[in-house]
């Protein structure tokens, strides 16, 4: 057991003043805006929670988070397998995997922006590989102007973008697996099905459920990739919450709504993400995951 | 234990691997093309290779200074973060105290924060300390998701280090600072290289707390590139060379941690 | 590799011999190149042996061509005479056990045991009897319908032994160092179970390790090996009194054996050691024969306080006196500076011994005592011992 010893709180010291710099000041802004109606910077009035109910009443808040979850959901269903395929396949060893290693983890130090550029391009019909390709054979391709293209081509580019990062995550997982499991399921006559069922997806649960969580998170907060490529269009049919948000706050200058929907929007990840969090450990312990698995212990 | 060389595992690895460089290709096909060849005549190669657009970039001080730019508050970014993560990570991973679970959960609430979240704020506040357009206001925005995610790392790390080792330079009287930088960095160097890696990779593509909080002086190279995108007349051959060039500083900075991130996680809690 | 059909029977007995080298290298030159240098051994039916050496030294590389996880790079492995070299480890009829137990955490211990033999195909009725019947000889029956995962390191090792057992047709157990990560206190039972298991299954078993202890009390024939290649094969008492190479004189015993450089004269009574003139005896003298450089090996066990100027005996300096408790270890230097040389002795726990820094006499030159020329153990010394 870790000792006790109160004087630990010297070395976090650091870390707690410059988060709570970063976050609680701000944050304790938002709070105050959210409970004020700020007609102009000299007068404003105190209105409790009404922005709070306001919000939630919007049904345009309802559309964009109706449209969030669907995307978060598909980016999980998509990555996740994607990811874990990837990585089963990427080479352990020697400089195929260094270079397979460089090129898969490429993408993910695309700045956003640049990310959300190479796809508005790659999609354009007349400039674009893509779209240049997809017209040629007849389909009738154009991502500004249709809802449902601008959709499969926000998500082909999360996929592209960021399928690394589950991937690297659960390749260092594989890694993390001694030689003397597979040898032994060698000895015992496994199959390749089985290999992967018994040893590599029970050794991988804790590496998957920090890829999940943080896809999750961040894919619930994207901006700047949607942004760039669609502008949240055509119409508002890629407009997902932050950019809600972002056009709320910085395009109306309605501070006090704006900031109630930040709490909201904060609250509502912090709430799935502990769901989630708490779902993922029950599943593991009901396959009876051992908590520690590292192989000094057995 | 015999080479497979179409197996469907093979034949997967490179349909990913095509399917990830293709778009990087085309980027990198259209920065070596004028812009009426982009524009006019669609094809695989280049026509007429031309380096224009990578000179104008190197040339014209509005674009290269957009590079140092973010590099300066990446790197200072990736600096402050990793010096108070350090001892923090030492502490949740040595130590109880009052409010260590509640602390570490708080941190890792920041990380699950919108960023738009913070834009309003942020502006406010780094108005008032009269830091808008400066590197170091970037670098301290940052800190919001890269010092969780810095703790969380490297607490991960440093728990698979055994007590023992702490106690034995202990007996052997070492004071803490010299036995932290002689004999426990060395020992936790991957998990400090998987760290800097996350800290540089979310600071370096951060697009709207950069863009926010500088106008002129501190501009990142991603701002620049948006107010291309906003003009008129698109200067996409520019905006293809810039696109690879910011290319550069992430793949060498992979290339220098590819060991530490397959060895390093494994050897980590994460 | 091709699928070679076990229409040969190998489940009554298992002789294996093995007549290969190995080299991750294309084309060997060098001993060097060679992880194991030609070689040729045998391994008998039911016999219980252990592969001993330091760590690099090849053992596990020879292990793990037996049980087929690596083909040698040259050469052949035989069960009872039949070619095994390409078959896969399913094939040979082998188990493994590894250093780290390997189970599958997400079975209890009955599905662990019964999973070698749905692979296998076999009839479930069938399953449950052999699961009962290995949990009944591992001491696995209270614990067969937990998980696996829970349990401590001693219980998974015995169900990957388990495992192992399971199997009718396996003739051959090999064990890779599996006692290290197993608590001090219950190694000696796991030790004391393989023994029980050997006596019952009459298996051939194959026991790797760098600790000599396990190896003197597991194993009937003990393989030392050192960088490649096996230096001695034999009993323990065999190993123990007549190291045919110095290594196995250092590694076997606890201190090793002593080792000092020699020189006889032709026409002389006398050979000089570590540049003291010693007497010594007509029967050891002839055991030198002709050489004239040769290493005198000698066991502390065997070193003893002798009077000043005795035949066989040399002076030197004590540097340090140990109580072990069951017996003293007497350290003292012979000559001085870069060509000087420690010399151990164990004596016995009542004895008196001289004061660090003064001078003591020590019988070196005995029945016990072995004379190598050229890292080989001259067969005239066993001439004379008998």
């Amino acid at each position: 057991m870790k000792p006790v010893n109160q004087k630990a709180w010297w070395l976090i010291l650091p870390v707690v003043l410059c988060v709570a710099f970063s976050a609680v000041l701000p944050l304790m802004t938002v709070v105050n805006y959210s409970v004020q109606d700020i007609i102009s910077p000299e007068r404003r009035v105190f209105v409790g929670t009404e922005w709070f109910a306001a919000v939630l009443r919007d049904p345009d808040l309802h559309a964009a988070l109706l449209r969030q979850v669907i995307y978060s959901v598909c980016v999980l269903l998509v990555e996740v397998p994607l990811g874990i395929a990837l990585a089963l396949s990427m080479p352990a060893k020697g400089w195929r995997s260094s270079l397979v290693l460089v090129t898969v983890a490429m993408s993910l130090l695309i700045p956003w922006n640049v990310v959300g550029t190479i796809w508005q391009i790659f999609g354009r019909t007349d400039i674009g590989l893509l779209g240049a390709t997809l017209v040629k054979m007849g389909v009738d391709y154009n991502y500004a102007g249709h809802a449902g293209d601008a959709w499969a081509t926000v998500l082909l580019m999360d996929v592209w973008h960021w399928t690394p990062l589950v991937a690297l995550l659960c390749f260092a997982g594989l890694r993390a697996i001694p030689d003397a499991y597979y040898q032994a399921a060698r000895i015992d006559g496994a199959s390749k099905l089985a290999v992967f069922r018994f040893i590599q997806l029970p050794k991988l649960r804790d590496v998957l459920m920090i890829a999940v969580l943080l896809r999750f998170m961040d894919s619930f907060m994207i901006y700047t990739e949607p942004f760039v490529l669609t502008g949240g269009g055509p119409g508002n049919a890629t407009t997902f919450l932050s950019q809600y948000l972002t056009q709320k706050a910085v395009g109306q200058f309605d501070l006090g709504p704006a900031a109630a929907f930040s709490l909201i929007y904060f609250l509502l990840i912090l709430l799935l993400c502990f769901v989630l969090y708490q779902w993922m450990q029950r599943v593991g312990h009901e396959q009876g995951q051992d908590p520690m698995p590292d192989g000094a212990n057995g | 234990m015999a080479e497979r060389r179409f197996h469907a595992r093979t034949i997967f690895l490179v349909a990913y691997l095509l399917f990830a460089i293709i778009p990087v290709y085309w980027m990198i096909n259209m920065s070596l093309r004028t812009n009426q060849e982009i524009v006019s005549a669609f094809s695989f190669f280049p026509r007429a290779v031309t380096l224009e657009h990578y000179r104008t970039i190197f040339t014209d001080e509005s674009w290269y200074s957009g590079y140092i730019n973010s590099l300066i508050y990446v790197a200072l970014n990736t600096v402050i973060s990793l010096f108070v993560a350090l001892p923090a990570a030492y502490a949740f991973s040595r130590y109880r105290f009052i409010g260590d679970k509640h602390v570490f959960f708080w941190l890792l609430t920041n990380r699950m924060t919108p960023p738009a979240v913070f834009l309003l704020p942020f502006f406010q506040l780094y108005s008032t300390l009269g830091l808008m357009d400066t590197h170091i206001a970037v670098a301290m925005a940052h800190l919001v998701f890269n010092v969780p995610l810095a703790v969380w790392i490297l607490e991960g790390f440093m728990s698979g280090i055994p007590r023992e080792i702490d106690e034995t330079a202990y007996i052997d009287g070492y004071t803490f600072p010299r036995f932290f930088g002689t004999v426990f960095l060395p020992l936790i160097k991957s998990g400090v290289g998987v760290a800097a890696f996350f800290c540089f990779m979310f600071s370096w593509v951060e697009l709207l707390m950069a863009r926010t909080l500088t106008s002129v002086n501190a501009k990142p190279i991603v701002a620049v590139m948006t107010r291309t995108v906003s003009a008129s007349g698109m200067d996409w051959g520019v905006l293809a060379a810039a696109g690879v060039v910011t290319l550069v500083p992430g793949a060498i900075v992979i290339w220098f941690v590819r060991h530490y991130i397959a060895k390093g996680f494994a050897m980590g809690r994460v | 590799m091709p699928h070679v059909h076990p229409s040969c029977s190998l489940t009554d007995v298992a002789r294996i011999d093995l007549d290969l080298a190995h080299s991750y290298a294309a084309n060997p030159q060098r001993d060097t190149d060679y992880a194991l240098r030609p070689m040729k051994m045998s391994f008998e039916d039911g016999g219980a042996y252990a592969l001993l050496g330091p760590s690099g030294c090849g053992k596990t590389t020879m292990l793990n061509i037996i049980s087929g996880l690596l083909a040698p790079s040259q050469g052949t492995v035989r069960f009872n005479g039949v070619e095994v070299t390409l078959r896969s480890p399913q094939d040979r009829n082998i188990a493994q056990v590894f250093q780290f137990p390997v189970v599958y955490d997400t079975m209890t211990v009955a599905e662990n045991l019964a999973f070698p033999l749905r692979n296998r195909g076999v009839a479930s009725a069938r399953i449950a009897a052999r699961v009962g019947q290995i949990a009944e000889l591992l001491d696995l029956n209270p614990q067969l319908d937990r998980r696996a995962a829970g349990l401590s390191a001693d219980a998974k090792q015995r169900i990957s032994l388990g495992r192992g057992l399971v199997r009718e047709d396996v003739s051959a157990v090999l064990f890779d160092e599996p006692l290290t990560v197993i608590d001090p206190q219950l190694k000696w039972q796991l030790r004391r179970k393989l023994k029980q298991i050997h006596a019952e299954l009459k298996l051939t078993l194959i026991y790797v390790t760098h600790d000599q202890v396990e190896a003197l009390t597991f194993a009937d024939q003990i393989v030392v090996m050192m960088q490649g290649r096996a230096v001695q094969t034999g009993s323990a008492s065999e190993l123990y009194e007549r190291p045919a190479h110095p290594f196995v004189g250092y590694f076997i015993g606890s201190p090793g054996m002593n080792f000092l450089p020699a020189r006889a004269e032709a026409m002389s009574d006398a050979w000089t050691i570590a540049e003291q003139r010693v007497t010594v005896d007509e029967a050891m003298r002839s055991a030198s024969g002709s050489e004239q450089q040769f290493t005198l090996g000698v066991r502390p066990e065997y070193v003893a306080i002798a009077q000043p100027h005795a035949a066989g005996a040399i002076c030197a300096q004590v540097t340090q006196v140990q109580d072990i408790g069951t017996y003293l270890l007497l350290s003292a230097r012979v000559g001085e500076g870069e060509h000087s040389a420690i010399v151990r002795a164990r004596l016995h726990a009542e004895s008196t011994t001289p004061a660090i820094g003064e001078q003591v006499w020590l019988s070196v030159v005995n029945a016990q005592s072995c004379v190598y020329v050229d890292d080989r153990l001259t067969e005239r010394v066993e001439a004379a011992a008998r």
